[in-house]
């Protein structure tokens, strides 16, 4: 027989503790009064109702959230969580994306170069990039679930269709944020796929040099929808310079807008949607 | 005699605190992604090829992955249809979807059974027309945009004959202008038809839904069946297009 140590206790107590969940009280209890938590923290707080409402209502960056919701707009297996995951991939190509933009020089000559730059040379430049462009590449396909998951549970339907076409907005824009940026890497990929994509503004129509009906109207392979969106005839420098300022400052204050106001209406036309 | 309850009904609030109960599922959710994204980057680089070089066309050019689906299209229509029309009709007929929708049952809730049209247009729609076009330009479109199974060769000399007719030519129409005007009958046929036996068909309807509502919910249906019956023409019949104009083709 061993004999225990004097204020050790058992084994068997200890394992008691911890069924009882006693032991976390205690854990607990010992670090709130310690010296550097009392120090630190100058008062508790209460779980009451009043603190919840509170919490959210006097809080700038959780007062988008109402104080009280819908048992049933909790249920992941309902939400999907996809609209929330959108939003928070958003957030992250922002930080990313100011990042990138102190090493990144959207002019033909350097672009290229700047890339490399920052593969190779910038203290965590590739993970950066990489978060950029996979949380892009993650937010294209969240939003296309978040508007499937909508469209089944009808959630488009009275009173909520205005924000429906909001979400039909920001789903086109988080393709051409995303498509925009396809190009500022300015390396081979980057640039025929843009080509091909933009080659088709050249067949709208009336619009377009090689669209239906643009006889009539007189545009020129210098001068039409496509030119417009290139600042030339071909995706050159021009066009590099202009799809970084539609994709860093353009887009992003529009979707940004657009945003708040789906966020907002949210809340004005009741709430996550529910079974009546 | 009354009966009792078999099983005590629990009085659970129908409304809850979002703090803590929603906060804390945010929190979790976005430390979850964010984690996820941080490994994904971690492991997986984002690709850089060799500097961009407009002398230097690679074969395939593909665009960004999420508008392969149009860019397949392109196979089976001219670019203006594929590349602006039709991105332009699926924008403006997603916005249209709750005001041509009148069915109230199925608000808020997962339903297939009280609304089964709805669910499956927009599921051929999304998952078919879009999301499997999409798979199929990112993985089977080789050199040439032409097909090739995942174990084949993406051979850039691959021959692939160009035997497409137009569909009146098909019928035996010969003549440029016959043939202009065989190809808008069967164009403004098939849109006059459908829309008539639609409306024939929910003539019931037209009270509640409204004329226009119906009309514009028609042509898009039309508009999209459509696609689908140009891509079967073409792959199965080899029919390049069914109307020539001077000014346009479908």
């Amino acid at each position: 027989m061993a004999n225990k140590a004097p204020g050790l206790p058992s084994l068997a107590d200890l394992i008691a503790k911890v069924k009882s969940g006693e032991i976390f009280k205690e854990i607990s209890k010992q670090i709130t009064e310690s010296q550097v938590w009392t120090s630190s923290f100058r008062h508790g707080y209460a779980d009451t109702p009043r603190n919840r409402v509170l919490q959210i209502a006097s809080n700038v960056w959780l007062h988008l959230h109402p104080v009280k919701m819908h048992r049933h707009a909790l249920r992941i297996k309902f939400t999907w969580c996809m609209g929330g995951i959108t939003f928070l991939l958003f957030l992250s190509t922002v930080v990313t994306g100011v990042i990138l933009m102190f090493y990144y020089r959207p002019v033909g000559e350097y672009a290229y170069y700047d890339m490399k730059y920052l593969q190779y040379d910038v203290p965590f430049g590739m993970l950066m990039r990489n978060m950029h462009r996979w949380a892009a590449h993650a937010m294209v396909i969240t939003v296309w679930l978040h508007m499937f998951r909508v469209f089944l549970t009808g959630s488009y339907k009275p009173p909520r269709e205005f924000n429906w076409v909001i979400g039909v907005f920001l789903v086109t824009f988080t393709l051409l944020l995303s498509f925009t940026g396809y190009l500022l890497p300015w390396d081979q990929l980057a640039m025929w796929a843009v080509t091909v994509g933009t080659n088709m503004a050249r067949a709208t129509p009336f619009l377009g040099n090689e669209g239906p009906f643009a006889e009539y109207v007189g545009v020129t392979p210098r001068y039409d929808a496509r030119s417009v969106l290139l600042g030339g005839s071909l995706v050159g420098p021009p066009a590099l310079l202009r799809f970084y300022v539609l994709h860093c400052i353009f887009i992003p204050l529009v979707a940004g807008a657009l945003m708040i106001v789906h966020f907002w209406r949210i809340r004005k036309d009741g709430g996550i949607s529910g079974p009546l | 005699m009354a009966v009792a309850p078999k099983k005590k009904v629990e009085a659970t609030p129908e409304k809850v605190h979002v703090w803590p109960y929603l906060v804390r599922l945010e929190f979790m959710c976005a430390i979850l992604v964010i984690l996820a994204l941080t490994v994904w980057s971690i492991g997986i680089d984002a690709p850089l090829e060799e500097a961009a070089n407009p002398t230097k066309t690679p074969n395939p050019s593909k665009a960004p992955w999420y508008f392969l689906g149009l860019q397949d299209i392109l196979v089976y229509f001219d670019p203006w249809f594929a590349g602006v029309v039709a991105p332009v009709l699926i924008i403006v007929g997603l916005m249209l979807i709750p005001y041509l929708d009148v069915n109230p049952k199925g608000n808020g809730y997962y339903t297939y059974e009280e609304r089964k049209l709805a669910i499956w247009v927009y599921c051929f729609g999304f998952l078919v027309l879009w999301i499997a076009l999409i798979i199929m330009g990112v993985f089977l479109r080789g050199p040439g945009w032409n097909l090739f199974m995942p174990w084949q060769y993406w051979d850039p000399h691959k021959v692939v004959a160009l035997t497409s007719v137009d569909l009146p030519y098909a019928f035996g129409v010969r003549t440029y202008n016959m043939a202009m005007f065989v190809g808008g009958v069967v164009i403004c046929g098939y849109f006059a038809i459908g829309t008539g036996v639609y409306f024939f068909l929910e003539r019931k309807a037209i009270k509640y839904v409204g004329f226009l509502r119906m009309f514009i919910k028609i042509q898009l249906y039309l508009i999209m069946i459509g696609i689908v019956i140009k891509i079967v023409l073409r792959l199965g019949f080899n029919i390049k297009y069914v109307w020539v104009t001077p000014w346009f083709n479908i």
